[in-house]
């Protein structure tokens, strides 16, 4: 029989594309994080509980979870009040420009967190033009700078939701004699509910285990679980109570995903209504306000301040380029071994390691995902599959990177310690990075309808024909897009490098932190420059990528 | 009439996933050169069947064969039949020519001569200098006009559509399906199509097939 000849093969190779990225997920993610629960709960190979009242029982941990929670539910609260607006003008009202807006606005997003957080310290620290408020080193900051980021998350997430929004019900309760306000709280808001409570658990998500912003703003003071477990791993050489610091983390992330995916089941659900926008009235004024308001103070002013001390010199007289140059030719107080420019290099090149691991991983991961089998029983273990790739997008870059350094010194069979290298770093990034290229990437493929593929066979087209002339060329555009994302997102990857760089290799952002925090003023404007440069080289290549984005193609919820 | 000679099906059932049945003990024959409609209410499992002949759909029992052959193990892609969805389903992201190549570039057919057939596809649906355009220019009665060209391209020995027209309204409906009656018969196409609407049955076929809840009234 042809048939079955072929059928083996072809069972192969769908059996090879999903199980090469399962097992890179199994063995550079999966492993080192059980290894880190094992740590927690034994001590010399036996099971041992005692680590976890012992560190449970430290008053520093609970101010540090304290820490965790105020800053990722007020940051949150901050970014959902800000967000809806945002949601509204870029989504609800038809404007010129629009369409560059909204791009614009998934740079902050990519925007590294060493970046950001270096941008609050140029405003708010010392020298910083805002100095004077006092709010260095406050709870205040560390929640705007981790509102910076997410505003624009709760934008997205509400306003792809709002703008199929049936909004007759809204005009109907102003009939009845309900004033805008009323009409917004009574109707619109409960409406939304759903998108701004998924978009919301994301955001704490994202909060709770952020790490550089943190670091650099918060200090011991506000130091939350991420920067804890970092402390105590590469300060303290404390594994034991950084492990168990990193199972709380667990079931912080834990209760936020499912909240998530809960939420996002539900409003779903609620898609694919109609598509309603309008040009700006008189009534919108409020709205334009808070929305202009959110875009100066919170993302023009810190990045300013940045560019503009970035340029300023050591005393503070006049524009300098001093500090890029220092970025060369570093002076004889830098803390670093090599230069600046050593690490762009090299972060450049981890970067584009990263991004073709993670592309072709998501591809394949998509390729199988995206097949619509006809047994129940493939149909289930794709959905299975799908949330097991999915998993390191819940988990926190510093746990990852902890536990990659737990686990690969046992030798993998392949006769050397793999942390004595730097190749972790590009296979950490590429982990984080995945499941963003492949909620970029599903979509797309989602949306070619079975019976395209069926057209193609009919004309003769063999299976693995389908694949290069029909979902190929469809990717294409979007991969475009995915790479660059991929791209961003490993070159501002700052916790789970952390861990893994060796002093002689440092990336770019790891960099950054270390300059931050040398008392050297000639570091600092050092750092304000290479912040500069990591933000241009970001931001620069996702809007690059955003052009890349097909219209009418919705890639993901973030 | 010679089994030898077309498509034979013979006590074909086809089941969903669940094991109910859609289709049941069909049996049909289709002559060569023959135009053979498919009539039935929506819901009847007509385009189930006509799925079960293309491959696409798996049958429960029963045999689909050609001048002899079971096709049963034979893939879709290789059975040689053409098929024509009610939507078309165009390839987007390719031009009206590229379309209707897609075929013959399979069939490894020389470039020249693959650019005399598009040409002559193009002049026979009534679409002649459209082969640069891209398909999301097109009007539902011209997509399908090239859908049909597509399928027609490759030069099938069994030409399937499945409610070719269905999509289109009223007035042109009318037009194509005496359009496609004149072009199958002209082409000399065995064909086979699907479809609830009895005038467009009688004006396209030569014979009318009738099916209801799954299976062929005799």
């Amino acid at each position: 029989m042809r048939a079955s000849d072929r059928r083996l093969p072809r069972a192969l190779a769908w059996g090879a594309a999903a199980a090469i990225p399962a097992l890179f997920v199994g063995v550079f993610f999966l492993w080192p994080v059980l290894a880190l629960i094992a740590t927690g709960f034994t001590s010399d190979g036996r099971l041992d509980l005692a680590g976890i009242p012992e560190v449970l029982g430290l008053e520093r941990s609970w101010r540090v979870l304290g820490n965790t929670l105020a800053q990722a539910s007020l940051a949150t609260a901050l970014s959902i009040a800000l967000g809806i607006p945002a949601a509204f003008v870029l989504y609800k009202l038809k404007f010129r420009g629009r369409s560059f807006l909204r791009g614009l606005l998934t740079v902050p997003f990519v925007l590294p967190t060493v970046v950001v957080g270096v941008a609050f310290t140029a405003l708010f620290g010392p020298g910083g033009s805002l100095h004077v408020l006092g709010l260095d080193r406050s709870l205040l900051v560390v929640v705007l700078a981790l509102a910076f980021f997410n505003v624009t998350v709760v934008a997205r997430t509400v306003g792809g939701y709002w703008s199929q929004l049936d909004s007759r019900q809204a005009q109907a309760a102003r009939m009845l004699g309900a004033g805008p306000v009323r009409a917004f709280l009574a109707i619109t808001l409960p409406a939304l509910g759903p998108a701004i409570a998924s978009a919301g658990a994301l955001v704490f998500l994202f909060c709770a285990t952020s790490f550089g912003v943190v670091l650099i703003l918060g200090g011991r003071e506000f130091a939350n679980i991420e920067t804890e477990i970092y402390r105590l791993t590469v300060q303290f050489l404390d594994l034991r109570s950084a492990a168990v610091l990193s199972l709380v983390q667990f079931a912080i992330v834990a209760l936020a995903l499912l909240a998530s995916s809960l939420l996002r089941k539900k409003h779903e659900r609620a898609y694919g209504m109609r598509h309603e926008e309008r040009t700006a009235r008189q009534g919108d004024a409020p709205v334009l306000i808070v929305f202009g308001a959110t875009l100066i103070f919170l993302h023009v002013l810190p990045i300013a301040a940045l560019v503009w001390r970035s340029l300023q010199g050591v005393k503070g007289t006049g524009v300098t380029f001093a500090n890029y140059v220092a970025l060369v030719d570093p002076p004889e107080s830098s803390p670093l071994r090599g230069t600046v420019f050593d690490a762009i290099g090299l972060s450049l090149w981890i970067a584009c390691l990263a991004t073709l691991i993670a592309v072709v991983f998501g591809m394949m991961v998509v390729l199988v995902v995206s097949r619509k089998p006809r047994s129940r029983l493939l149909q289930r273990s794709i959905s299975l599959y799908d949330s097991a790739i999915m998993l390191p997008l819940g988990i926190s870059a510093v746990t990852l990177g902890f536990g990659l350094l737990l686990t690969m010194h046992r030798r993998l069979g392949i006769g050397f310690d793999l942390r004595t290298s730097i190749v972790l770093i590009p296979i950490a990034q590429a982990l984080i990075a995945l499941p963003l290229v492949v909620r970029t990437l599903l979509p797309v493929l989602r949306g070619i309808d079975t019976r395209t593929r069926e057209a193609a066979m009919m004309l003769g087209a063999t299976p693995a024909r389908v694949l290069a002339t029909i979902d190929f060329p469809l990717l294409g555009r979007t991969a475009g897009l995915a790479l660059g994302f991929a791209f961003a997102v490993s070159l501002g990857e700052f916790g789970a490098t952390a861990f893994l760089v060796r002093p002689d290799a440092q990336t770019l952002p790891v960099v950054i932190a270390t300059l931050v925090g040398n008392p050297e003023p000639a570091s600092y404007g050092a750092a304000l420059a290479a912040s500069v440069v990591l933000g241009v080289l970001s931001a620069g290549i996702m809007l690059g990528a955003e052009r890349l984005r097909p219209a009418g193609i919705s890639t993901g919820s973030w | 009439m010679s089994v030898q000679s077309g498509l034979v099906v013979s006590d074909v059932s086809v089941e969903y996933t669940n094991g109910i049945p859609v289709v049941r003990d069909a049996s049909l024959e289709v002559v060569r050169g023959e135009v053979v409609a498919l009539l039935g209410p929506s819901g009847c499992g007509k385009s189930t069947l006509l799925r079960a002949i293309a491959g696409l759909e798996p049958l429960a029992t029963g045999s689909v064969s050609w001048s002899g052959e079971d096709l049963a193990g034979v893939p879709p892609h290789r059975r040689g039949f053409g098929l024509v969805f009610q939507d078309g389903q165009l390839f987007v992201h390719k031009s009206v020519a590229e379309n209707i190549a897609y075929g013959l570039r399979v069939q490894r057919t020389p470039r020249d001569e693959r650019q005399a057939r598009v040409s002559e596809l193009l002049e026979l649906v009534g679409l002649a200098g459209y082969g640069s355009r891209s398909v999301q220019e097109l009007s539902g009665g011209e997509r399908q006009r090239v859908a049909l060209a597509r399928a027609l391209a490759p030069k099938p020995r069994l030409l399937l559509l499945d409610e070719p027209l269905s999509a289109l309204d009223r007035e042109l409906r009318d037009r194509l399906a005496d359009d496609l009656a004149v072009l199958l018969r002209s082409t000399h196409t065995t064909a086979m199509l699907v479809t609830h609407d009895e005038g467009e049955a009688t004006t396209i076929a030569d014979r009318v097939v009738r099916m209801r809840s799954g299976r062929l009234e005799p």
